[in-house]
């Protein structure tokens, strides 16, 4: 009964072809270990947070008078709202917690590197396409560090060479960050940003299926491969991986609940104390700071200072900052992808940036004090110093010999 | 049969369609860009602001908002006036010399039709925080050198009590100071110039 069926749809649809595909016939390397969860956990926030997001669209108001009522009122009076409030906004800091791991993955283990540059790329684009949501998202609250935050960083628009005013202005919809703002950002938070990234993660899927994932070791496991042409290092992705990730799911929904239920402000790095004010268009908060997962771009922004009367030079380096990160499979001159087998500058250098990334994470948050911008100055250098010297230490570096086949470390 | 096919000609048919149909794409999205552009109504709301000064005592900050952003009339006393004067060698623009950030009539030594009344926009030049008012006299954390003035929470810009920058912050100019003018004594309306004053 049931054949037939999926006969009858096999017929018109691929169903069983992409089930086998993607999931039963796909191998994927037996030696996965601890970092290949946060792959699967990126998938499962991004559907909690459209669903989440739909539920709090059936009561938010995207209105400059109404916004923040309008969550007080799903916090207080909508059933059971607080929890999808806090299930959203918790989601977010745990989406780029998630997505920082992923990508570290990938750092650590060349997983960027050929053939899998354009994987990485799409990843990247993600990378991009979240940062505008998270950032139109905490606009709507319509808070004081939303208003303020959005006030800050609609205006780096505006420190573009010539267009930049009324680049700005074009954003914002009106002189100021204002009503027009608000609803438009609704728009594109809920609807837009959401199609290109549920668009980017598809084809950040296809693309990983069609070169194969790459592993802890950084070897090629299609090198080796049964008389049926199944890879000898390879087990299928379903059952293996969907139950191991089904485990790393528990784990992660424990911690994620102590969270939501426990701590939902996060200690004010979530929800941000400013942001239980009211936007008020007169009046700055005394210390306002993005939400974490920008400072260590908010710290390169503030380490450069302004040249011949424009900020443009701090703004220009926040891009490049990320824009280094898509060149990332050109830059890196190795024939290893492992860290497991890289030379010690590599391992060097990871470490170092490691260290530079949290700093600078750390500085963003911090009142722009002479120390600190000092500091500020130094790690943005050694930011960019990764970047600009992988050709060399890269081509350069005492790599070690490379297994034939998966270990079992 | 296939070598009846004029493939120069079947290119060149395709690329005309694509380049009509691109352009065709490209005009479509003029009407949705423009829309994001500030409406009318947004456009209409800069409309000029009364305000009423004659309770305003030296020393005292009164914030009102023009077109969204807050305006700050500040009246200075004869001891701030003073020392305005004395500021200029730390400061990147002490005589206003670049004409966007004031109308022309307050193009001068204190940026202000009358010297006692400073009319600002409240709004960084950096990148578009409102700055705290600071009048207090070389507080702990602004040095000893500070003799009042604003100070930008977001990246620590710092102004005089004429809006004017000083060096070595990230704002790279003076505060702007909106149009405006004044009816009788006690009454300025911001966000328009006198008329025939540019």
């Amino acid at each position: 009964m049931f054949a037939n069926m999926m006969n009858w749809i096999d017929a018109r649809f691929p169903a069983s072809k992409m089930w086998r595909e993607h999931l039963s016939e796909y191998y994927a390397p037996k030696n996965f270990n601890f970092w290949y969860f946060f792959g699967s956990l990126a998938l499962f926030l991004l559907v909690l947070q459209i669903v989440t997001g739909i539920f709090l669209t059936m009561n938010y108001k995207p209105d400059a008078d109404m916004a923040f009522a309008s969550v007080e009122y799903i916090m207080r009076d909508v059933q059971w709202g607080w929890l999808i409030r806090y299930l959203h906004s918790t989601g977010a800091s745990a989406f780029f917690i998630v997505i920082y791991l992923h990508m570290f993955r990938g750092l650590m283990y060349g997983s960027y590197k050929q053939p899998r540059e354009l994987v990485w790329i799409f990843g990247m684009l993600i990378y991009v396409a979240l940062m505008a949501e998270a950032f139109m998202g905490y606009l709507l609250p319509w808070g004081q560090m939303s208003y303020w935050g959005a006030q800050v960083i609609i205006s780096l628009f505006g420190a573009v060479p010539f267009v930049g005013e009324s680049l700005a202005l074009w954003i914002r919809g009106d002189f100021v960050v204002a009503d027009a703002t608000l609803n438009r950002f609704f728009a594109l938070h809920v609807i837009a940003i959401p199609l290109v990234l549920v668009a980017l993660v598809v084809m950040h899927i296809i693309a990983l299926h069609e070169v194969g994932s790459n592993n802890p070791d950084g070897v090629e496991i299609k090198k080796y491969k049964d008389e049926n042409g199944k890879p000898l290092d390879g087990i299928p992705f379903h059952p293996y991986y969907t139950v191991k990730d089904i485990v790393g799911l528990t784990v992660f929904l424990f911690l994620f609940s102590l969270v939501v239920f426990y701590m939902p402000e996060g200690g004010g790095w979530f929800l941000e104390d400013a942001n239980f004010v009211p936007a008020d268009p007169l009046k700055t908060p005394e210390h306002i700071v993005p939400v974490w997962y920008f400072t260590p771009f908010y710290a390169i922004l503030r380490a450069i200072p302004s040249v011949a009367g424009s900020s443009f030079p701090g703004v220009a380096a926040m891009g490049l900052a990320i824009v280094m990160l898509f060149l990332l499979p050109w830059l890196d001159r190795s024939p290893v992808r492992s860290v497991r087998y890289r030379g010690p500058y590599f391992r060097t250098a990871l470490a170092i940036f490691v260290v530079t990334f949290v700093m600078l994470g750390f500085l963003g948050t911090q009142p722009a004090t002479p120390t600190y911008t000092v500091m500020s100055q130094v790690f943005t250098i050694l930011y960019f110093a990764f970047f600009i010297l992988m050709p060399f230490y890269t081509k350069y570096d005492k790599d070690k010999p490379v297994p034939d086949r998966v270990t079992d470390q | 049969m296939s070598s009846d096919i004029d493939t120069g000609k079947r290119r060149f048919l395709t690329a005309a369609a694509s380049v009509v149909g691109g352009a065709g794409a490209a005009v479509v999205a003029i009407p949705f860009v423009a829309s994001m552009a500030p409406s009318a109504r947004a456009e209409a709301a800069g409309a000029p602001v009364r305000v009423d000064i004659s309770r305003l005592e030296p020393g005292q900050l009164l914030t009102v908002e023009w077109r969204g952003k807050p305006v700050w009339l500040f009246r200075r006393s004869p001891e701030i006036i003073a020392d305005l004067a004395a500021l200029n060698d730390q400061l990147r623009d002490p005589l206003s010399k670049q004409a966007s950030q004031q109308p022309q009539y307050a193009q001068n030594e204190t940026r202000a039709i009358r010297e006692d009344l400073m009319v600002m926009v409240g709004i960084c030049t950096h990148l578009g925080c409102s700055p705290t008012f600071r009048p207090e006299l070389a507080p702990a954390d602004l040095g000893a050198n500070w003799k009042g003035g604003f100070f930008c929470p977001c990246h620590g810009s710092r102004f005089d009590l004429a809006g004017r920058v000083f060096q070595g912050v990230p704002a790279p100019t003076n505060l702007e100071v909106p149009p405006y003018h004044f009816l009788g004594d006690d009454v300025v309306i911001v966000g328009e110039s006198a008329e025939g004053a540019a």
